[in-house]
């Protein structure tokens, strides 16, 4: 249940790209044709599975507060979180590396497919931000680390494929000509994330599930009520990403 | 300008307004729709990235004909991140509240396409001075669209500057709120933060035609 939850949860509520904004700027760089951006939405899924459990264990076994004290008792004083982010940017920047390489060897087909977003996605702020998030949100557990680096991929491929599809599609439309581009892809995104906020009922909806979404503002618990009302734009946005 | 040449001071201007890293180059985008629902919490991030995109143009172009091309994007990852770990203790220090609002954006500074983008474009292949200028330059233009930003979302979604109440006191009912003037609450939600910098981008290109994309 925990685990359903926790995928649901990343993919649709807390989505990358539409509620904490990250992986921007590959996010409209890279969104002009529906090929492109199924090639890289899949190797951000790929790395994200990859380099979320490993920062976990790096977070669990040395970063955190007393993590060190496998070493012994006398260790167990060590807090060396300031070293989280230079350690997991290392990690990542040699993940990528690396899957580079097996790939090329292993299956040239997907390296040409997959290939040329690969040294793209190591300064891809998801995937160190689906770390860092990881370490805020103190996931619990290996396995929940690994379905959070999946699931926040697999949202952040959902958003790249919705607006690359509607990029191709507004090519044909008649927008004002200052918007062209990168301006109405960014009003497009907002509206887009407007409609996924609707998805912050799906949580909250039972009358046993736990109040997750306390924390949030009076303004969005107001917007969680909406949801009824919000319903046509989930559906519109639901059947894009299909 | 005694102090700067021509050319230097277009390296600070430039990217201001014409070469603006977010609306014309789209860089480091993610950071700035994140953090800026208020002003406070916009101005300590652009001079954040200030610090850390001078400073590590700076070393980068010191080091640039040592560093093999075969792995200087590792070179200037363990870069920005030191720089990043730096401005993140300082925070904590100082104003832990603040550094808890920003919670994970300041780590994303060492993912913030513009250092790395600058690095790339500039620092490896021009002196430190002029590199410094560079960075300042950039982190600036980085800066007005974040301070504009969180302005706008900070003043019409919860009536404050900076904390300050100044459009009168909702729950008294002075100033403006007298007259039946309401918070719009939607300002301070992430998806205004895209708009708004939707429209900046619309404002800026009207202004100069040059600037309009073929689709």
């Amino acid at each position: 249940m925990e685990h359903v939850e926790l995928f649901f949860k990343s993919i649709f509520v807390d989505n990358m790209v539409f509620a904490t904004f990250l992986g921007m700027c590959s996010y409209l760089a890279v969104s002009k044709k529906v090929s492109t951006a199924v090639g890289l939405g899949a190797a951000v899924i790929f790395v994200l599975a990859v380099t979320v459990p490993l920062n976990w264990l790096l977070d669990q076994y040395i970063l955190r507060e007393g993590a060190l004290s496998w070493l012994g008792p006398e260790y167990a004083d060590y807090d060396l979180g300031f070293l989280s982010f230079i350690l997991f940017i290392a990690t990542i920047a040699t993940m990528v590396q690396l899957v580079e390489i097996v790939v090329e060897k292993f299956s040239p087909s997907l390296y040409n497919s997959l290939g040329i977003f690969l040294p793209l996605i190591a300064v891809n702020c998801a995937i160190l931000g689906g770390s860092l998030f990881m370490q805020s949100r103190d996931i619990a557990t290996l396995g929940l680390a690994f379905n959070y680096g999946l699931s926040s991929g697999i949202g952040w491929f959902l958003a790249i494929l919705a607006i690359a599809a509607i990029r191709e599609k507004i090519r044909y439309s008649n927008v004002p000509a200052p918007l062209r581009g990168l301006g109405i892809t960014f009003i497009i995104t907002g509206l887009m994330a407007i409609g996924f906020m609707s998805f912050g009922g799906m949580l909250t909806g039972g009358d046993d599930a736990p109040k997750k979404e306390e924390t949030k503002t009076a303004v969005e618990q107001k917007e969680i009520n909406n949801t009824m009302e919000t319903t046509e734009e989930v559906a519109e946005v639901s059947t894009i990403t299909e | 300008m005694g102090l700067l040449s021509k050319k230097d001071t277009r390296l600070i201007l430039d990217p201001l307004a014409d070469n603006n890293p977010i609306t014309i180059q789209v860089l480091g985008i993610c950071s700035a729709l994140a953090i800026t629902a208020q002003l406070k919490a916009s101005i300590v991030m652009a001079i954040s990235v200030m610090a850390v995109l001078a400073l590590g143009n700076v070393v980068i172009s010191l080091m640039r004909n040592i560093i093999p091309s075969k792995i200087r994007i590792i070179v200037q990852l363990v870069v920005v991140a030191a720089l990043v770990i730096i401005v993140d203790q300082i925070l904590k220090a100082y104003s832990y509240q603040l550094s808890k609002t920003l919670s994970v954006f300041v780590g994303l500074i060492i993912t913030n396409c513009i250092i790395m983008g600058r690095f790339e474009a500039f620092a490896l292949g021009n002196s430190p001075w002029r590199s410094f200028l560079d960075g300042i330059g950039n982190a600036a233009g980085y800066g007005v669209i974040l301070i504009i930003v969180g302005f706008f979302r900070e003043l019409l979604g919860s009536g404050t500057l900076l904390g300050f109440q100044v459009l009168g006191d909702p729950i008294n009912k002075t100033g403006l709120y007298a007259i039946g003037y309401e918070n719009n609450g939607f300002m301070l939600l992430s998806p205004m933060a895209l708009i708004v910098v939707g429209i900046i981008i619309w404002v800026q290109r009207s202004r100069n035609k040059a600037l309009i994309e073929d689709h």
